[in-house]
């Protein structure tokens, strides 16, 4: 079974409880139709679970299929420096279908960000580099396709829509809290 | 699959409508051989892109990367033109699979190859050989560690 490389650590944008039974690991790309359609379900998952799940999101841009993923990474990275890092990844996944690089400093604008210190921490070089350090911890992780889903460390190899998911982290929490 | 430690099969297939090209060009690099079975299909467009993204990987360990399968060489130069490929796919068309049968990953059944890998070094020496269920893709951390290996 493939393994998330390197585990969750300090550099990771992490969304609930961090003492949570179940830790579900997403790679996606803010431009990749099968991420947006990942996104309303992992959060109605967070709303189910509770104080049970916490998530983590690595990015992933496939830049030469997905010409505005790179730059919309960086902007919720951006974001991460003023702590609205999650504020910019659910507008941009829910803002998916007018993505473009114009529309990022729009989003940006949208969620209360200082734009004066945005537009300066979208050239700094230290966020290319998370990005493409992410994007090596997800080769390095075995992701073969967006999104790519890890939970407590392991990768999910199976359906994650129509519930497949959902269902598993519940198994999952079941078998946890029974030992 | 052929064994590790066993020298790579030379062979020329068409690179490009036009053009063919031999194993042996590549002499002096490092050479990853991804055998798939089929252009278009879904899984083989998750792999072909996922490799496409690797440039910079591949340049930093001075590896080629090189896809195979049995469609035609105008067959590849669509899914190249689609996709913005920056590596060659051969076309192992005539006779069909014949380079994938040197390789022991043709599919008799289904007419095409299997999913598989071999990472060659710069001798063409198989260094490494990897075999997945047709089904899945196999992602690039073995490629990786491979490339990691041969370095050191």
């Amino acid at each position: 079974m493939k393994q998330l490389m390197p585990a969750v650590n300090s550099s990771d944008h992490i969304y609930g409880n961090k003492r949570a039974l179940i830790e579900l690991v997403e790679y996606g790309d803010y431009q990749c139709l099968y991420c947006g359609r990942a996104y309303p379900l992992i959060k109605n998952m967070q709303k189910e679970l509770g104080p049970h799940l916490k998530v983590v999101y690595r990015n992933f841009p496939l830049s030469k299929s997905h010409p505005y993923a790179f730059a919309a990474a960086i902007a919720a990275e951006a974001a991460a420096l003023q702590d609205k890092f999650w504020e910019m990844h659910d507008t941009v996944f829910e803002n998916q279908e007018i993505l473009n690089i114009d529309s990022l400093i729009d989003f940006a604008e949208m969620i209360g960000l200082n734009l004066e210190k945005f537009k300066q921490d979208i050239q700094k070089k230290v966020l290319a580099d998370k990005v493409e350090r992410d994007f090596e911890s997800g080769l390095r992780s075995g992701v073969n396709k967006i999104p790519s889903f890890y939970i407590n460390g392991n990768k999910y190899e199976g359906n994650w829509e129509e519930g497949g998911l959902f269902n598993y982290l519940k198994s999952k929490m079941a078998e946890i809290a029974i030992f | 699959m052929l064994a590790i430690g066993t020298r790579a099969p030379e062979f020329a297939l068409y690179a490009s409508p036009y053009q063919k090209m031999r194993l042996s060009e590549l002499r002096g690099s490092k050479v990853i051989l991804s055998f798939y079975p089929a252009d278009w299909s879904p899984v083989c467009g998750d792999q072909m892109n996922l490799y496409n993204e690797m440039e910079k990987y591949f340049i930093r360990h001075h590896a080629q990367m090189i896809g195979i399968s049995v469609d035609s060489r105008w067959c590849h130069a669509a899914f190249t033109e689609h996709n913005g490929f920056h590596f060659p796919l051969l076309a192992d068309f005539e006779p069909k699979g014949a380079v994938a049968r040197q390789y022991k990953v043709y599919d008799n059944e289904a007419g095409q190859c299997q999913r598989a890998l071999y990472v060659l070094d710069e001798q063409a020496i198989i260094r490494w050989n990897y075999l997945s269920p047709v089904g899945i893709n196999p992602g690039a951390d073995g490629i990786l560690n491979a490339l990691e290996q041969l370095d050191n």
